[in-house]
């Protein structure tokens, strides 16, 4: 996307949520949602079009641990590392990503076809251990199954909070 | 759910009825286990006897805390001409945890009944569903049941004609445990870092835009329907004098069958565990937190305390949430203690420096001692520390991290300094995984 066309987006993005009170954080799950990222490009875009310093927008995005700073893949796999998930199985099936991906925890491959990053509970406790593939919940994965569920993914749209659609 | 032996005390499914419905997160599947009923009594109460009522159920916040919910409702200041917020917790992160998030998968209406009776009993036309922002699948099924009780007019304008309104919004929070704690999560609701604030003022005077505003806990809200419903007495005829009710067991851990158990307060671990199927096959009860990492162990000393607010204080630890994680003889508690505060330390917000650093500090420490490279005075540096966090950090979770390092050494100091004499860790971790066992 040009300067031009992400300055076009954040622009709307605003406006739709600039009737909502203490819209920030809805906005900048919009941008993530969209964009994928949210740069220091992005952050004075929005402290501009919100009247508040680069500074408020910057501690915000840095806060949370949602919000990208860089590009994201195509593929964002979350995979749970709390307990239940760890007693079920849930190292292996980091170490089996990271050898297979080649990147650590947090890291995007370097063709950028898959971001790889952790995430404490997912609340699919009993389904362990429990993977997070562009938004849409796994339960039972193991080495094979994540492989599979990759493949599929591929060529499934982003599920997003923010999109409407089933509950799946 | 299945019980092997009659129990002394028998599971009481409220929340969790219908979970075994295929449907049962659907408005027509809640309806038509007697979902909303409820709510017409309500509408057609005077919302200040409604008060009254989860005053005199004696009912005490599910998030932790076990404030009476009633009570809390009532300080509300009656001259403030401000709009009242109703904003539900629904940030459940704490390690082990694991309540919430399945009730709102299985049955999002009932806290959404709990939500419309609570705001009108505390005269609120807004309220704030504030999930966590990982659980993407409950984000959508909740907006998904917002939307089903819109169209059904059980949100909106004039609800079920009683002239009464009231809107749902589901903010979506961005992974920060801290964004739990009530103040943290406001700050976090208007859009900055979540950061908890300066208590006094408390929400129920200044909370949301500095309005007044009433924080409870998923289950708190989803409890209240059922005492509309059913009285006052049905509900204090459960639990004890002083913790009146139900609530969810969380059973996690070595335990052959894991889940939600939902169950009177004072249910002892020894008859959750035999609902259970016990502990994992071959192997014995170690230790167990009885709400989650941030209240501190108990042993197989504890098999017999009631799960209540009072009982469980007299053993040394805190009710919290119910989230029973269960710890066989396999596991190093060292370790285990270790991987706690290395998520405080990750989840520590910064904004005071006893938890910022002592929690950075005690994870080198900890990680030392588990690697055997410890020794026996850093057991005294641990606790220094955990004095300088205990009732000094700004806020709550503070002392949670302090709660599993304290007690764990009262109740395991010899296994640190076998650590320390070993040059090792004593235990193979793998034992203590599902798969290491079989193997
Ligand atoms: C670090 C921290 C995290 C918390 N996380 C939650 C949470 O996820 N859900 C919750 O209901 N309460 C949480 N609490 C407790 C809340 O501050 C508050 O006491 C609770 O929401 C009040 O609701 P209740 O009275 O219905 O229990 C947390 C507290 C602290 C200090
Ligand atoms: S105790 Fe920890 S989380 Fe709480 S305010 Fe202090 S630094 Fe933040």
């Amino acid at each position: 996307m040009s300067r031009v066309d992400v300055a076009e987006l954040v622009r709307s993005v605003v406006e739709n949520r600039r009737h909502e009170r203490g819209p920030l954080l809805v906005i900048l799950h919009d941008l993530n949602d969209q964009l994928g990222y949210i740069d220091s490009t992005v952050v004075e875009l929005v402290a501009g079009e919100l009247n508040v310093s680069r500074a408020d927008v910057h501690g915000v995005v840095t806060f949370y641990t949602d919000f990208r700073t860089e590009p994201a893949a195509g593929v964002s796999l979350k995979l749970c590392r709390a307990e239940a998930c760890k007693a079920v199985g849930a190292e292996r099936v980091v170490e089996h990503a990271q050898q297979v991906f080649g990147v650590r925890v947090g890291e995007t491959t370097p063709d950028g076809s898959v971001t790889l990053d952790q995430v404490f509970c997912l609340g699919n406790c009993a389904l362990g251990p429990a993977a997070q593939v562009n938004g849409k919940t796994h339960g039972r994965v193991d080495e094979n199954r994540l492989v599979e569920i990759l493949a599929s993914a591929e060529t499934t749209e982003r599920a997003s909070a923010t999109s409407p659609g089933e509950p799946s | 759910m299945t019980t092997d032996a009659q129990p002394a005390t028998a599971l009481t499914p409220v929340l969790s009825r219908n979970w075994d419905r295929p449907d049962s997160f659907t408005l027509q599947s809640y309806r038509e286990t007697g979902g909303y009923e409820a709510l017409r009594t309500a509408l057609n109460t005077d919302p200040d006897s409604l008060v009254n009522m989860v005053k005199s159920s004696g009912l005490r916040g599910r998030g932790g805390a076990g404030f009476p919910t009633g009570m809390k409702w009532s300080f509300l200041p009656a001259d403030n001409p401000k709009p009242r917020y109703l904003v539900v917790n629904a940030d459940e992160s704490e390690p082990g945890t694991c309540k919430d998030i399945p009730l709102m998968l299985a049955n999002p209406h009932v806290l959404l009944e709990g939500i419309v009776i609570s705001a009108y009993a505390i005269r609120s036309s807004q309220a704030f569903i504030y999930v966590r922002g990982e659980v993407l699948h409950v984000i959508r099924r909740l907006k998904h049941a917002v939307a089903e009780a819109y169209d059904a007019g059980l949100l909106g304008r004039d609800i079920l004609g009683s002239g009464f309104d009231l809107d749902v919004v589901v903010h979506a929070g961005a992974g920060a445990y801290i964004c739990g704690e009530e103040t943290a999560l406001l700050d976090s609701l208007e859009g900055y870092r979540g950061q908890p604030r300066l208590k006094p003022p408390f929400p129920a005077v200044s909370g949301l835009y500095a309005s007044p505003t009433v924080v409870n806990n998923v289950e708190s809200i989803a409890s209240v329907p059922s005492i509309v419903a059913n009285g006052v007495e049905w509900f204090t005829a459960m639990g004890t004098e002083k913790s009146a009710g139900f609530g969810f067991f969380s059973l996690s851990g070595h335990v052959a069958r894991p889940g939600q158990y939902e169950a009177p307060l004072g249910v002892t671990l020894r008859e959750l565990l035999d609902m259970a199927g016990g502990v994992r096959a071959g192997h014995e009860l170690k230790f167990w937190t009885p709400g989650g990492s941030s209240t501190p162990i108990l042993t197989d000393e504890h098999l017999d305390t009631p799960l209540d607010f009072e009982s469980v204080g007299s053993a040394g630890s805190m009710l919290g949430t119910r989230a029973l994680q269960i710890f066989d003889d396999t596991t190093c508690v060292v370790r285990a203690v270790g991987r706690w505060i290395a998520f405080y330390a990750h989840e520590s917000c910064g904004k005071c420096t006893p938890c910022r650093e002592g929690n950075f500090w005690m994870v080198q420490v900890l990680d030392r001692l588990e690697k055997g490279e410890g020794t026996e005075d850093e057991l005294d540096k641990l606790l220094d520390i955990c004095d300088n966090l205990l009732g000094r950090a700004f806020c709550a979770l503070g002392d949670g991290a302090a709660s599993p390092v304290m007690s764990s050494i009262q109740h395991f100091r010899q296994e640190y300094i076998d650590h320390v004499e070993q040059g090792g860790c004593p235990f193979d971790h793998r034992k203590s995984t599902v798969w290491g066992a079989d193997s």
